[in-house]
């Protein structure tokens, strides 16, 4: 049987080891030009940054996952620079983009997605303003070319991302002119107990706050942001503290990301249905523990498949696998499948705690003036929205065909969490009932020429 | 039992349109959607308003619907983004050429004034195309609207007008007792002595419950739209033999479609094909070569309805009084759709209408095989 794995991220390299280890060549299929994930980010080859100094604590696990990928890559059928922008599900054949062609089909008899995640963002005015980038972009530019979105830089969210994007920035020589947590300290701490599920990571979240605080980085809880400033770049962020006092913090770059959210286009195109975690308040595409989607033959792992983190997306990988060759009646380890089975429950409670912790606000998003860009490809505003919940949309879809809010390059990956608080509040219900913006081919945009 | 004069089935362009005809003249209606208003072929479509090229036999309605279109910002009290920006047929070769000319003569007939562009003119007018255009003609009145728009404006108009709009009421039961319609849709019942079957392609469902089985097939339109790109393209384009269509919106974005999309059996799934998608991006760069260097960034399908003859099923019933059929326009039914809608209102009101309805008559197709 044809096994392709899309993505050579913490899961995929941890399913393709398992498949390997079973026999089993897959294609193996990355976007980008080497696998490594976004947490353990490689920089280009010929760039000389140490794992210490790339990955901090994360550095055991970034070599650990670099040295399995590398060992890996002889052994199946690798395919970097390669985009899957299509599924058609009932004929099993992807459709990639490969050196400038978007023509080339690769069948395929199983299929483990482990597809990632991306930032999930809370539109400002100003945020489409040279300067203004997500958490995940500052860190990848910072991981894989050594240089950082500013040398000033106000970072705002919530979460644990906020807190390790800022010490990475002090760390690289940086001097973040502020770090705001949308999050209050009350619901931190009332969560945080959750987060003895696994103390190692929680001490390092901890770790990470202290040593903000020790190099003297201005950190700031419970804030509301509200407006990012600047006529050719960010030059400031205006936000309002606890106590409702206005600040303006000069800057000279802003990285802003509340959590994040699965980037799940092809599990919806390959037809796997959809949920709401109110939890993660996120869409996740369904799957059982070991991560067989519904979808015969389709498995899903990492943060695609629903966000929890580094050590959900190895232990997910392996275990998708797993059950891939179980399904497939070929040789499978049952007692790591039942290992990996405990350690994902466990990670699971932790992670429920992690997302109660730092929630997405989702009541600030719904209050965003009308003026406010809400999806940046169209420059569809918070009012072009309201007006077509006004005009009869009683869900996301229908509000994208009135108003074009997500039909840009993105299609909706970065506005549609905010959309669907906007439009639910205009609706007067509750955020799951507005649905989801259904995913279309091409996943990312595709050439009309085709090369060779 | 909610009792109506009039029940129209399916929230497309037609079923919309006579809707909101029929409440504008006072009558009882109601329509049953089994989704939401345009969400297949009046919805997915290229958004094409146009009359050049079609049968002359299909002249008369599409003027009559063209007649509406200058005033459906009146009519719905909303921008549907028409733009009556010409459509411009290309001709590839003499004989496309010929056929243009062909077209030009009988549209004369029908009161059209369709203009041909020769090939000097054309190079000049046109300096983005490529030498594979030799000549064209430009349908000046003719243009384009926004698919997206246009039912739910016409719902909403409709429902102001005091018709009564169901969306998600699917119809699972159809019955008539010789003078009255009776359907169960969401569990609530419908009863009026007149049905409109305006369910596009599963319109033929429909007709088959009342013994006029016709060979109808599902047609999924494979489109496809670019990332913005400097404004270039006033006019909507097509190219005789059709295997291309092509406008350019002002906010720069491309828009074209060419080939057939998929479903799957139960057709709740449409999804545009790749293979289909290359042949129109290579047909469309042949025409324009500048497209080459832009991106796709959107693709889709939905589903209409297609008749062999290429005509749609359009009249009243030959086994059922109150009857009428409105429903596969084989890819062009955009334009009609709110002529249809008026059509169908007169059959209704009036028991007559000035658009000549033979060639659509559902009984080309039940008379061979026997049914009344």
């Amino acid at each position: 049987m044809k096994v392709v794995v899309v993505g050579a991220g913490p899961a995929g390299i941890r399913a393709v080891e398992q498949l390997v280890r079973a026999g089993v060549t897959p294609i193996w299929i990355e976007e980008g030009a080497d696998g490594g994930g976004r947490i353990t980010q490689r920089p280009p080859a010929g760039f000389s940054r140490s794992h210490a100094a790339l990955y901090g604590a994360d550095a055991g696990r970034a070599k650990r996952l670099h040295a399995t990928l590398d060992a890996l890559k002889a052994r199946v059928d690798w395919r970097p620079d390669t985009l899957v922008w299509n599924i058609r599900p009932d004929a099993k054949v992807l459709h990639i983009l490969a050196n400038g062609a978007a023509q080339d089909e690769v069948a395929y008899g199983a299929l483990i997605l482990c597809t990632g995640a991306m930032d999930r963002v809370l539109p400002l005015p100003g945020w489409n303003l040279p300067g203004a980038t997500t958490l995940g972009g500052a860190q990848v530019a910072l991981k894989s070319q050594g240089v950082g979105v500013g040398a000033n830089p106000v970072l705002i969210g919530t979460g644990p991302l906020l807190w390790l994007t800022a010490l990475q920035y002090a760390k690289a020589g940086a001097k973040p002119a502020a770090v705001l947590d949308t999050t209050d300290f009350l619901t931190k701490a009332r969560f945080g107990a959750g987060m003895l599920w696994n103390v190692p990571t929680l001490l390092r979240g901890m770790g990470l706050y202290a040593q903000l605080k020790l190099r003297g980085v201005k950190l700031h809880e419970d804030i509301t942001p509200l407006a990012i400033e600047g006529v050719d770049n960010v030059t400031a962020v205006h936000w309002r503290d606890a106590a409702w006092k206005e600040h303006v913090t000069p800057c000279d770059a802003v990285a802003m990301g509340w959590g994040l959210k699965p980037e799940a286009q092809l599990a919806d195109l390959a037809g796997v249905p959809f949920d709401y975690d109110a939890t993660q308040q996120n869409w996740v595409p369904r799957k059982d523990a070991a991560g067989r989607s519904p979808m015969a033959g389709v498995y899903l792992a990492g943060d695609g498949a629903g966000i929890g983190g580094v050590d959900v997306a190895e232990l997910g990988g392996a275990r998708a696998a797993l059950a891939l060759l179980a399904d497939a009646k070929l040789p499978s380890d049952m007692a790591l499948s039942k290992h990996l089975d405990g350690r994902l429950r466990t990670e699971r409670r932790f992670r429920a705690a992690l997302e109660q912790a730092f929630p997405y606000p989702a009541r600030l998003a719904a209050r965003m003036e009308d003026s406010t860009s809400v999806c940046r490809c169209e420059v569809i505003t918070a009012g072009e929205l309201r007006a077509a919940a006004a005009a009869d949309a009683p869900e996301l879809n229908r509000a994208k065909a009135f108003s074009r809010i997500g039909m840009g390059r993105c299609q909706g990956r970065l506005c549609g969490t905010p959309a669907a608080a906007v439009l639910a509040r205009a609706l007067q219900v509750e955020v799951p009932e507005v649905g989801r913006l259904r995913g279309q081919p091409p996943v990312k945009p595709v050439p009309l020429q085709q090369v060779g | 039992m909610v009792q109506a004069d009039v029940l129209v089935v399916g929230g497309g362009g037609a079923g919309c349109s006579a809707a909101l005809h029929l409440a504008r003249r006072g009558v009882r209606v109601v329509l049953l959607e089994r989704g939401l208003v345009g969400g297949q072929a009046t919805g997915v479509n290229y958004g094409g308003v146009r009359q050049q090229g079609r049968d002359p036999a299909g002249l008369p309605l599409a003027r009559k619907s063209r007649e509406i279109w200058s005033r459906i910002t009146e009519l719905t009290g909303a921008d549907v983004e028409f733009d009556p920006c010409g459509h411009l047929k290309l001709a590839r070769s003499a004989a496309d050429e010929a056929e243009l000319l062909r077209w030009n003569a009988l549209a004369a007939e029908h009161g059209l004034r369709p203009r041909m562009i020769g090939r000097n003119a054309i190079r000049q007018q046109h300096p983005y195309f490529s030498d594979v255009v030799i000549a064209g003609s430009l349908m000046e009145e003719d243009g384009s609207a926004n698919p997206r728009l246009l039912a739910p404006a016409l719902a909403r108009a409709a429902r102001a007008a005091g018709a009564d709009i169901r969306e998600h009421h699917a119809v699972t039961a159809f019955a008539h007792d010789g003078s009255n319609f009776e359907v169960l849709a969401n569990g609530q019942g419908f009863t009026a002595p007149w049905l409109l079957n305006c369910a596009g392609f599963w319109g033929g469902e429909i007709a088959a419950r009342f013994g006029e089985a016709v060979p109808i097939e599902k047609l999924h339109p494979n489109m496809l739209v670019t990332e913005p790109l400097p404004y270039f393209l006033r006019e909507s384009l097509g190219v005789v033999g059709g295997d291309l269509y092509l406008r350019q919106i002002p906010r720069g974005n491309v828009i074209f479609g060419g080939g057939r999309g998929e479903s799957d059996a139960e057709i709740r799934v449409t999804r545009p094909r790749p293979d289909a998608a290359f042949g129109a991006m290579q047909r469309a760069i042949a025409v324009i070569p500048r497209l080459a260097d832009a991106m796709v960034i959107r693709s889709w399908t939905g589903t209409d309805g297609e008749m062999p003859d290429h005509f749609p099923v359009l009249g009243p019933s030959h086994t059922t009084p109150g009857l009428l059929h409105a429903f596969g326009f084989c890819g062009e039914g955009f334009q009609t759709g709110p002529g249809v809608g008026a059509v169908l209102s007169e059959l209704v009101m009036d028991g007559a209408t000035d658009v000549p309805l033979d060639a659509f008559d559902i009984g080309r197709f039940t008379a061979a095989s026997g049914a009344v």
